[in-house]
């Protein structure tokens, strides 16, 4: 499998999301937000969490416009995955990639904690090394993770089996108790709670690690 | 020509900042608040002289960046 992390400034989890994706096998480049194009030959663009350009305007709202999302745009488009974890959902969301909002957590708190989270679509390449309903411990740590949706969308997201993860204890307020939702085509997730940060006993826990070694085992060509 | 965009969180999306803020009003003491609702104020300084130009320069700069148009409204004021 090879990845393409992309590097804004700001972004704080960059190389996190490469090292957990490394462990998993793949092979891992990280690209410069103002690159226009990405390397040949990705089969995922991870977008990773932090604070690009300092969550000025609204968080990721930058991010989105910068050069290299117009490439990771089109290489969506043209069928490819993506994975955007807390900031990097954001930006999804702010691409339009994804749907919804993510804006201030309802109880106004920075939340930084370990949650509880149950895999919740039943089908989707990020989910291999896990079984639907099952709950993970992963953390979580944002100021803006409170996911809004319109009853018409989670009606929709509910349909489609879109709706990746939720939390067993809504920590920031997010409609339906969405903690991850997928694209149409479920090639994309964006995601808050952070597996780049548990997959490592070392991290407190290897809940995370799954995540990615599924990704490799579905993404990699032989 | 100047130009303000208000950008507010759209009639029925929770604003918390707006309720902490209406919170502490009531600590204070300022009775009969019933509702605030917390937005931001964006100022341009453009370049263009014709108003419906500008208009048009400014919708599209908010519908691409400045508004988040799946939570967010806007309002333009020229001048």
């Amino acid at each position: 499998m090879k990845a393409a992390v992309i590097v804004f400034p700001g972004s704080n989890c960059d190389r996190d999301l490469a090292v957990g994706l490394r462990r998993a096998g793949a092979e891992v480049e990280m690209v410069w937000h103002k690159d226009t194009a990405l390397p040949p030959g990705l089969d995922i663009i991870g977008i990773p969490g932090g604070f690009s350009f300092g969550d000025y305007l609204r968080c990721g709202a930058i991010a989105a416009q910068s050069p290299i999302t117009r490439a990771v745009v089109d290489f969506v488009h043209a069928g490819g995955h993506a994975l955007g974890i807390c900031n990097g959902f954001q930006v999804l969301t702010e691409t339009g990639l994804l749907p919804g909002a993510l804006m201030r957590n309802a109880n106004l708190k920075f939340v930084c904690k370990t949650v509880e989270l149950t895999v919740a679509t039943t089908e989707s390449v990020f989910i291999q090394a896990y079984k639907p309903g099952q709950t993970i411990c992963l953390p979580i740590a944002h100021h803006d993770g409170n996911y809004v949706a319109t009853p018409e969308l989670v009606g929709e997201l509910r349909d489609q089996d879109r709706i990746a993860f939720t939390y067993a204890d809504n920590p920031n307020g997010s409609t339906a108790d969405i903690a991850g939702v997928l694209s149409e085509n479920r090639r994309v997730l964006g995601m808050m709670p952070h597996p780049e940060r548990a997959v490592d006993p070392a991290h407190g826990g290897t809940d995370g690690a799954g995540l990615f070694t599924g990704l490799a085992q579905m993404l990699t060509t032989a | 020509m100047k130009a303000k965009v208000q950008v507010m969180l759209k009639t029925g999306v929770l604003d918390p900042q707006g309720e902490a803020v209406r919170h502490a009003l009531g600590t204070l003491g300022f009775d009969g608040v019933e509702g605030v609702r917390q937005g931001k104020v964006i100022e341009l300084d453009l370049a263009e002289t014709d108003a419906a130009r500008a208009r048009e320069a400014v919708v599209a700069m908010c519908e691409k960046l400045l508004a988040n148009t799946v939570i967010e409204s806007y309002e333009i004021e020229l001048g």
